[in-house]
This record gives C-alpha cells, sequence and structure tokens, in this order.
C-alpha cells in the first residue's frame, strides 16, 4: 500500500482545492458570511454611494452604532455612479450620489425612488504657489479659461487683474482633474457651464468629462497629491479635504462680481439661494446670492419608495432622521454646510411617504 | 515497511539464499506485487483530477476573453477599427479612441523594460559570477581571516542577503510604489529634467518640462517594479550555465570580461530573454502605479516628461462610474490590451525558440 500512501496527499489537497474552488463560484457563499454578521447586530443597512459626503456619513452610522449597538450600517464610498447602479440593482438597502439621479435611472427602480438631500458641501479650487502670500483671486474668465487650457502662465493678465498689488510668478499653469468618473467633477463641470458658453460647447458637464491639457489623479487624495507636488498645479477638491490638507484656496468670482472663499457662511448663502422642487432634486450650478460662493451641491440618500422588510424600514427611517436631525452638527467640523430648516422639513416630510 | 516484509527482503538477500534475478523477475513475489483495486482507483482519481484542473484553466481563460468580448461587442460594432486610431475619450459624447493609451501603454513598458534590464542584467551578473567574493576575499586575506570557516562563506551569505533583497521589492504593493513615486521619484527628477528641457528642448525627447506625473517618472518606478523579475530570472539562467563551458572558457585563456560577454551571456540569452519578456508583460499590465504617475492625459507625445495614459490605468480610472456604451468601450479596450500582451508573448517565444535552436550544440 506504500503508493496509495503516497498518492494520499496530493489527492486530498486537490480535493479540498477542488472543493474550496466550488464553494467559492457557489453564489450562496457570501450569503452565508452575510448570516454571521447579521446575528451579532439585530439590523444591517447596506449602503454605496458617492465618496463626497463619506467622512460625514461614516460619523454618523458610528455615532448611531454607539447609540444603538443593534443597529449596524455599512457604508461603502465607491462613487456615486457605483451607488447608483448597485441601488438601481437592489444590492443595497440605500444609495447616495451627489448627482441626485437622472429621471431615466429613476425609471429603472420599478418601486420608486426618494431623493433626500442630506448634507451639502463646496467644491474649491486649492493651488500650489509657494511664494503667494495672500489668497488668490479667480475672475470667471480666469478659472474658465485655466480650465479650458487657454490661460497657460500665471502671470496671465487675466488673473493679474483680479490680484493687483500681487507678483503673479511667471510659471506654467498645470490643471489637475479628477481621473475618475466622480460626483465632484460633475458637480465642478455643471458650473462651468454654466457660467461659460465655451465650456458648454466643449468639454460639458458630467462625472468624467475630456478636460484639455491637465493631468489627473484618482479620487480627491490623488488629486490633493498632485497639487502638493506639482508647483504651479491648480485642481478642484471638496472644500473639507482641502482643510484637512491644509491647501490654499482660491477666492472665487460669484454672479454678482464678488470675490468669495468658501467657508461655512457663504455655503450656506448658495444654499439658501434656491429654492428646492417636489422631488427635492436641484442643482445649484450658479447660486445667485451676493455672498454665495459659486460651486456649492446637494448630496442626495437614494431610498426605494417601498421596503419589504417593515424591520429594515423603521432602522432606515430612524438612521435618517438622526443624520437630519442631531447628525447635521457634525457638518462645520468636517467642511460640509448643514442644512436649511426647510430642506430638513421638505425631507422630513419625503421620508414620511416611504414606506 | 512490516517486519514480514522486512523478513522477506532479509531472506532475499541473505548470503547465499536465492538468485536475485529470479526472485525480482517473477510477478508472484512478495516485493512485486500487482497494483491493488485501491491504489488503481487513487491513481486513476489523481489524474483525472489534475487533468481536470489543468483544463479548468485553459477553460478560464477563454471564458475571460469571451465574456470581455461579447460585452464589448456593441462598441466592437459602432467604433471598429477607428477606436484604435482616435485619440480622444469622452464619455459625455461617447467619443471613444484609445490610441493615446496604446501608445502611452507601449512607451511607458518599453522605456521601462529598458531600464529594467540594464540594472537587473547587471545584478544577476554581480550575484552570478562571484564579484563579491574577488574583493571580499581580498580583505579577508588582508585581514588574516581567510582560513576562518565563518568568514570564508561570507561572501556567498551577503550574495544570499543582496538577492533576497532585490526579490523583496517584488513584495510591495504598487500602491506604495505609487506614492513614492509621486513623493520621492518626480521632486528628485524634476530639476534635471527640467534642465535638459531648457537646454535641449529641441530633442524630440525633451520637447515638454516635465510639471509633476509623466513618462518618465512612471517608467522609472515600472523599471524597479520589473527589476526583480529579470534580476531572478536572468540570474538563474546565468548560475545554469554548464560548469563545463566556464571551464574551458577560462582554460582556453579567456579573461573573465571575455568569458562572461562572449560565452556567458549568449549561452544564458534564452533565460534572459524569457525573463525580458515576462517583465515585459507585467509592465504592460500594471495598473495602479502608472495610473497614480503618469497623468492620465490624453497626450500623445515623444517627451520623456510628456503626461501620458496607460490601457490598464484607463481600465482602472473609468470603470467604476462607467455607463453602458463607455462600459462597452471599455471592454474593447481591455481585449486590445489582451491582444498586445498575447502578441509579445506569441513574439517573445518564438524569437526564444530561435535563440535556443542556435545555442544547441553547446548544451
Amino acid at each position: 500500500m506504500r503508493i496509495a500512501r503516497t498518492t494520499a496527499m496530493p489527492i486530498a489537497a486537490t480535493v479540498a482545492g477542488l472543493i474550496l474552488a466550488g464553494l467559492s463560484l457557489h453564489r450562496g457563499w457570501p450569503a452565508r458570511a452575510r448570516l454571521v454578521s447579521e446575528a451579532q447586530a439585530a439590523t444591517t443597512l447596506q449602503g454605496t454611494g458617492a465618496t463626497f459626503p463619506a467622512p460625514l456619513y461614516q460619523k454618523w452610522f458610528t455615532e448611531y452604532n454607539k447609540a444603538h449597538p443593534d443597529v449596524e450600517v455599512n457604508y461603502q464610498a465607491l462613487g456615486s455612479g457605483a451607488g447608483i447602479k448597485q441601488f438601481q440593482q437592489h444590492l443595497v438597502d440605500f444609495g447616495a450620489s451627489d448627482a441626485a439621479m437622472t429621471d431615466e435611472e429613476m425609471a429603472a427602480v420599478p418601486e420608486g425612488v426618494v431623493l433626500l438631500p442630506m448634507t451639502a458641501g463646496s467644491v474649491v479650487l486649492a493651488y500650489n504657489l509657494p511664494d503667494l502670500t495672500q489668497p488668490l483671486k479667480l475672475s470667471r474668465d480666469a478659472y474658465v479659461g485655466i480650465f479650458l487650457g487657454r490661460i497657460t502662465q500665471w502671470n496671465d493678465p487675466t488673473i493679474a487683474k483680479a490680484n493687483p498689488g500681487v507678483t503673479l510668478p511667471d510659471t506654467r499653469i498645470q490643471p489637475v482633474v479628477r481621473s475618475d468618473g466622480s460626483g465632484t467633477t460633475f458637480v465642478f463641470t455643471s458650473h462651468l457651464s454654466a457660467i461659460s458658453e465655451a465650456w458648454k460647447s466643449g468639454p460639458g458637464a458630467g462625472k468624467s468629462v475630456n478636460f484639455p491639457s491637465a493631468v489627473a489623479g484618482k479620487g480627491n487624495p490623488g488629486v490633493a497629491a498632485l497639487i502638493k507636488q506639482t508647483p504651479g498645479a491648480i485642481g478642484y477638491v471638496e472644500y473639507g479635504y482641502a482643510i484637512q490638507t491644509h491647501m490654499p484656496m482660491a477666492a472665487l468670482e460669484n454672479k454678482s462680481g464678488k470675490y468669495i472663499t468658501a467657508d461655512l457662511n457663504s455655503g450656506k448663502d448658495a444654499l439658501g439661494s434656491v429654492e428646492l422642487p417636489a422631488n427635492l432634486r436641484a442643482w445649484i450650478t450658479d447660486p445667485t446670492g451676493a455672498n454665495s460662493y459659486p460651486i456649492v451641491t446637494y448630496t442626495w440618500l437614494l431610498c426605494y419608495k417601498k421596503y419589504k422588510d417593515p424591520q429594515k424600514l423603521a432602522t432606515l427611517k430612524a438612521v435618517i432622521e438622526y443624520g437630519l436631525g442631531a447628525g447635521q452638527g457634525f457638518s462645520p467640523d468636517l467642511g460640509y454646510i448643514p442644512l436649511p430648516p426647510n430642506v430638513i422639513e421638505a425631507d422630513k416630510k419625503a421620508l414620511a411617504g416611504i414606506s | 515497511m512490516t517486519p514480514a516484509r522486512a523478513e522477506a527482503v532479509r531472506e532475499i538477500f541473505r548470503p547465499g539464499g536465492p538468485a536475485d534475478e529470479r526472485t525480482l523477475l517473477s510477478t508472484g513475489s512478495d516485493i512485486s506485487q500487482a497494483p491493488s483495486a485501491g491504489e488503481v482507483a487513487a491513481d486513476r482519481f489523481f489524474r483525472a483530477a489534475t487533468m481536470a484542473v489543468a483544463w479548468f484553466t485553459v477553460f478560464l481563460v477563454f471564458w475571460v476573453v469571451l465574456s470581455i468580448g461579447r460585452q464589448a461587442l456593441p462598441s466592437l460594432r459602432t467604433y471598429g477599427v477607428a477606436f484604435l486610431t482616435d485619440t480622444v475619450w469622452d464619455a459625455n459624447r461617447n467619443a471613444f479612441g484609445i490610441l493615446p493609451a496604446i501608445v502611452g501603454t507601449l512607451y511607458s513598458s518599453i522605456l521601462g523594460l529598458v531600464i529594467g534590464t540594464i540594472f537587473g542584467l547587471a545584478i544577476a551578473i554581480f550575484l552570478s559570477e562571484k564579484f563579491l567574493a574577488t574583493g571580499l576575499d581580498a580583505c579577508l586575506a588582508f585581514l588574516g581571516l581567510a582560513d576562518n570557516a565563518w568568514f570564508a562563506s561570507l561572501p556567498s551569505r551577503l550574495e544570499n542577503l543582496l538577492r533576497i533583497t532585490i526579490e523583496l521589492l517584488a513584495a510591495i504593493p504598487s500602491v506604495v510604489y505609487g506614492l513614492w513615486g509621486i513623493f520621492i521619484v518626480i521632486p528628485i527628477i524634476r530639476p534635471p529634467a527640467n534642465w535638459l528641457h531648457a537646454h535641449l528642448g529641441w530633442i524630440p525627447f525633451f520637447g515638454t518640462s516635465l510639471s509633476g506625473p509623466g513618462l518618465l517618472p512612471a517608467s522609472i518606478v515600472l523599471a524597479i517594479m520589473v527589476l526583480p523579475t529579470i534580476s531572478a530570472i536572468s540570474r538563474d539562467a546565468l548560475v545554469a550555465v554548464p560548469p563545463k563551458l566556464r571551464e574551458a572558457a577560462f582554460g582556453m585563456g579567456a579573461t573573465r570580461w571575455e568569458a562572461i560577454l562572449a560565452i556567458f551571456l549568449p549561452t544564458a540569452a534564452t533565460g534572459i530573454f524569457g525573463a525580458v519578456i515576462l517583465g515585459f508583460g507585467r509592465a504592460l499590465g500594471e495598473t495602479m502605479a502608472l495610473a497614480m504617475l503618469a497623468g492620465n492625459a490624453n497626450v500623445i507625445s515623444w517627451s520623456l516628461f510628456s503626461p501620458a495614459n496607460t490601457l490598464a490605468a484607463l481600465l482602472a480610472n473609468h470603470f467604476p462610474e462607467a455607463g453602458k456604451p463607455e462600459v462597452a468601450a471599455l471592454m474593447y479596450a481591455a481585449l486590445v490590451l489582451l491582444a498586445i500582451t498575447l502578441i509579445v508573448n506569441i513574439v517573445g517565444t518564438l524569437i526564444l525558440q530561435r535563440a535556443e535552436a542556435g545555442l544547441k550544440g553547446l548544451r
């Protein structure tokens, strides 16, 4: 039986390998794995979507879990597009998107969609000009021209005009953009399309557009790293991220011709200038307020109109109410703009319609 | 072995025992017996299992190609060959072309491979031809430690240490290479690169200034990433050069350099070439580090300092947020990347076979 003994090992190994391969191919496996985590927390909610509000959402969900240990909310920040896709395929309990959902996208969800604006934030232009001591001011012509690739030097007269008395360096401007599709790009390019005919007919608005003469980094961290490492660079990142990484931000000319720095007040002002429609979907492409920061957006939670599991529904409603109530208090510290009271009221009304 | 069997063996080899030949040849003896039914079954099962696993792997490759191809079909129909020659990737307007990505992939891979091969081969020669021992032995003799057993083995120990350290480069995650490239490589090469552009800007390779990410930093990091593959396999090939060839070369009065350049390297050429092809494959498919360092700009330029794009980076960047038509276009791009890799491998194998045929007499 010597042969049998020496072949036993490889056979056992092969069989084990085949079984493992079979198991991992089998669809039931991940579901069974999830059951284990569900046993620990009575209710688990699964969500996917935008990276823009992710720090705030994570904060809410961990705080909520501390107060209610039986509720666990998993939020995966895979991007707005991924959020919408998984939401349409019913892979998650809720989605999240900076670009809300288009009517066409909503039509693909048979039980209907409720869009809930949960927080808002600004998109800022961060730059790397080490010799500059005071904040840079950029007129509308200037920042559109820079990202169109028409203004290529920092000492261009268009930029100099808005910064009297400032010596601008004779360096090349290196625009930095997002390489991956993103809600931040959508917000930024929607604003550019709103203020510039040349942009609208050129690159246009979208989650990923064809930027001329730009280098691209992946995600907010990628863009931030490129800006920090490239003298003469300018790029768009979300406000909270720029604050955390201590990057200088440009003051931008708003619709009424004032140069406004992004902060809590200028963001609030921008939100106040827009009336939300019945479906709670409004893009603030160019706020009209005199002191409004020009690039501000709401970001939405995507919920189904009907949920089969009553316990899940109750939990989801409770978590969202927490976010609309106490949760708003975390916004300023993390670089987000708290929702105006009338939007919170509208959200609560829409939330009551979910069953 | 059971005691009974041991007894039988002893019986056979007992001085003056039965003739060994007859016992061994007869099938009915205690030592050679027909396999039992269980052994036959186990053997068959093992053979079937390995065959199934082997075929399953082949099947997997076809499955991947097929499923990518099926999803690429809509864009294959819409864009056809123009997809390969267009230069704009604009999901908003459903205009998809991957020429800049193809050029960028090949340019960065080849550049990285050239740098990686020069260094990798140098390391392989250094580690396989006892260069370390030469210097160390002289030092040890000077210190009077040459006869000490521990110190005498020092060179080979150091060689091992160096080899393992270099092979360790392969264990560093791609993201770390990317970050290292952004924070270390780019700032270091920026001043010389911009000096070259300012003074020799008329040469196409230095045609643009290096602001941040670009082809050169991407290729340098890529070179470091393929270095362990190239140096490890080349070293193995050089170590495997038959000792009789070595002795013959030195016996005929060849100097060390003559022996290395005229005898060892040509003999090991097959293995070295295999290493380079493997490295090329790795460079073509490398995603994360390039997505972070190449600049992701759809630009075609001769300049080493210009930002560029690669197919793998394009896929990684656009896939998560892509809509239907863009997914089809990305699948098409994936198919092109697969085809390029396949062509590289086929050409490599052909050259390898030719090189092997030319060296047949040496073995």
